[in-house]
């Protein structure tokens, strides 16, 4: 055999591929954050044209000036963050637990052909099934208390991360599976270096799915299991309703919506990150 | 009848390198949908020799080569390959959320290469592809020709002694393929591992190989064997090279007129 020759032609160095080209920007009110700005500015200006109505009077439902002052007055109350701080630390608990659970009962049900026959149309049965209708056992089984609504936060959000995992599983190329074997990564190792990265992305959709059921779930919990002492976001918003607190009330609703978005942006944030460095289409 | 594939560990050092097939049969499914990919397969590949296995598709010779690479068992026959098998695809499989030295990483530490070795051993082999600029590239920036070089680079990363290549050049364009053609070889000189590289270019199988070898459809079989002694480096216009191509194709179409629904194949 000759050694190769230094002579060979260099090969050119061929150059990137082009970077998809940019979208057109388009006009300005389709520019960054300028479409949501005008939506919110929509959004209150038809609140506030149903207030002005006259359809209800001013003390059942309030205009937007009124509640945000409202929610200045809440927001100065140590009480507001007590609940607060309770409730995002009830969604985050049980949220991670609901990660935990899905996460290794969706790992199990991959790798198991077995286990997924059994279990698969159990998970997505769970998943359609209204995470409310659990309360009632829940607390005959638990009682009125912080396991009820945990129980109820993960029953919600786990089939959602399970689901994630298994399909996230099943979306890996044929290819990817032969190529592991091939660099000798078997079990485990399959798993660890090449099945959960090229799932992740379905994962992160996953828990962002999951998470929205977590929420939700957690919202009818706080409304329905009051822990005498324990204030919670849902159940400030039950005294309002029944203290007749329009303004109150409406102030509370702004903060569980404004909570459940930036979650939303903060999981969007991180699949749109992941997509482009894989070089998916983000558009 | 017996069926197996081994990989012997302890062969002497001569024989490092040869891939052995001898009866293999492979057949899918059963009763009437069963299938006879590939049926009496009998080669004997050198160690550090280049063999490239032209056919037209369906002929079994992609099912050959993952029987070799033990992706699959033989219904029949054994298989001997002496030394680790790498496989290169006809796609690059590089991993997507890997940068180009990453992929070429992964190969070293599932070999159990430790951190500070493998970055630098990535580095070495993406320069010795020509890739020493790209090395944190991730794959969708950059081009079908370029994928290629990172999973050359890969399959050198795992210092197998033997390298099967399934239609790797493929999806590549004509000009691409010919620089790839220099490198493949370079880069096997300069190594020394068994080649098998599966084409349905014939051109391409006589431009690289030492031996070419023909396979026929329903069932895959060895129809033909070329040996090639063509000084290297070869021209892709050389009238030699031209001529043996001609032989090939000839073969090939006196091979698929047998059959009615005739198969293509480019020369």
């Amino acid at each position: 055999m000759t050694t190769p020759t230094t002579s060979r032609s260099e090969l050119p160095a061929d150059e990137v591929t082009e970077a998809a080209p940019k979208p057109s920007r388009g006009p300005v009110w389709s520019r960054g954050p300028v479409p949501i700005l005008l939506a919110v500015v929509i959004f209150l200006a038809g609140w506030q044209v149903v207030v002005w109505s006259g359809w209800r009077p001013d003390y059942l439902l309030p205009g937007p000036v009124t509640v945000f002052a409202e929610l200045g007055n809440i927001a100065i109350q140590p009480e507001f963050w007590q609940a607060l701080g309770r409730t995002l630390v009830r969604a985050v608990a049980g949220f991670g637990l609901a990660v935990l659970i899905g996460t290794v009962i969706g790992l199990a049900a991959a790798r198991s052909r077995t286990l997924r026959a059994a279990i698969g149309s159990l998970v997505t049965g769970l998943q359609t099934m209204p995470s409310v209708v659990w309360f009632p056992l829940a607390i005959l089984l638990l009682g009125l208390g912080e396991s009820a609504i945990m129980f109820v936060v993960v029953l919600g959000a786990a089939p959602s991360v399970a689901n994630g995992v298994l399909s996230g599983v099943d979306q890996v190329p044929p290819a990817f599976f032969r190529l592991g074997r091939v660099l000798g990564a078997e079990g485990w190792r399959l798993y660890r270096y090449i099945v959960i990265p090229a799932a992740l992305p379905s994962y992160v959709g996953g828990l962002n799915q999951g998470w929205a059921f977590a929420w939700r779930s957690l919202m009818a919990g706080e409304l329905l299991v009051v822990i005498p002492g324990a204030v919670a976001l849902g159940n400030r918003l039950a005294f309002a309703q029944e203290f007749g607190d329009a303004a109150g009330l409406l102030a509370y609703m702004l903060v569980i919506l404004v909570v459940g978005m930036l979650a939303d942006a903060g999981f969007s944030a991180l699949a749109t990150g992941m997509r482009r460095r894989r070089g998916l289409a983000v558009r | 009848m017996s069926s197996a594939t081994s990989t012997a560990a302890g062969a002497a050092d001569s024989e490092r390198g040869r891939l052995r097939l001898s009866g293999v049969s492979k057949v899918f499914g059963r009763g009437d949908a069963q299938v006879v990919a590939l049926e009496g397969v009998d080669l004997d590949i050198a160690p550090g020799e280049f063999v490239a296995v032209v056919g037209g598709s369906g002929c079994g010779k992609s099912t050959m080569l993952s029987l070799a690479a033990g992706l699959e068992q033989p219904t029949t026959g054994t298989i001997t390959a002496n030394g680790g098998v790498a496989l290169m695809f006809q796609e690059s499989t590089l991993l997507p959320w890997l940068t180009a030295a990453q992929n070429v990483e992964l190969a070293l530490r599932l070999r159990g290469v430790d951190k500070d070795e493998r970055r630098q051993r990535a580095r070495d082999l993406l320069a010795k592809v020509r890739l020493g600029r790209h090395v944190d590239k991730r794959p969708h920036e950059l081009s079908g020709g370029m994928r290629q070089r990172v999973a050359l680079a890969r399959v050198l990363a795992q210092e197998s002694a033997i390298v099967l290549m399934d239609e790797p050049l493929g999806a590549l364009d004509a000009m691409t393929r010919d620089q790839m053609h220099d490198l493949i070889e370079s880069v096997w000189q300069e190594a020394g591992f068994t080649v098998v590289f599966v084409t349905h270019n014939v051109r391409e199988a006589v431009r690289l190989a030492d031996r070419s070898i023909l396979m026929g459809s329903r069932p895959g079989r060895v129809i033909h064997s070329q040996p090639n002694t063509l000084p290297r480096p070869r021209h892709l216009d050389a009238n030699l090279l031209v001529e043996m191509s001609a032989d090939l194709t000839r073969r090939l179409k006196e091979e698929v007129a047998v059959h009615d629904d005739a198969d293509y194949f480019t020369i």
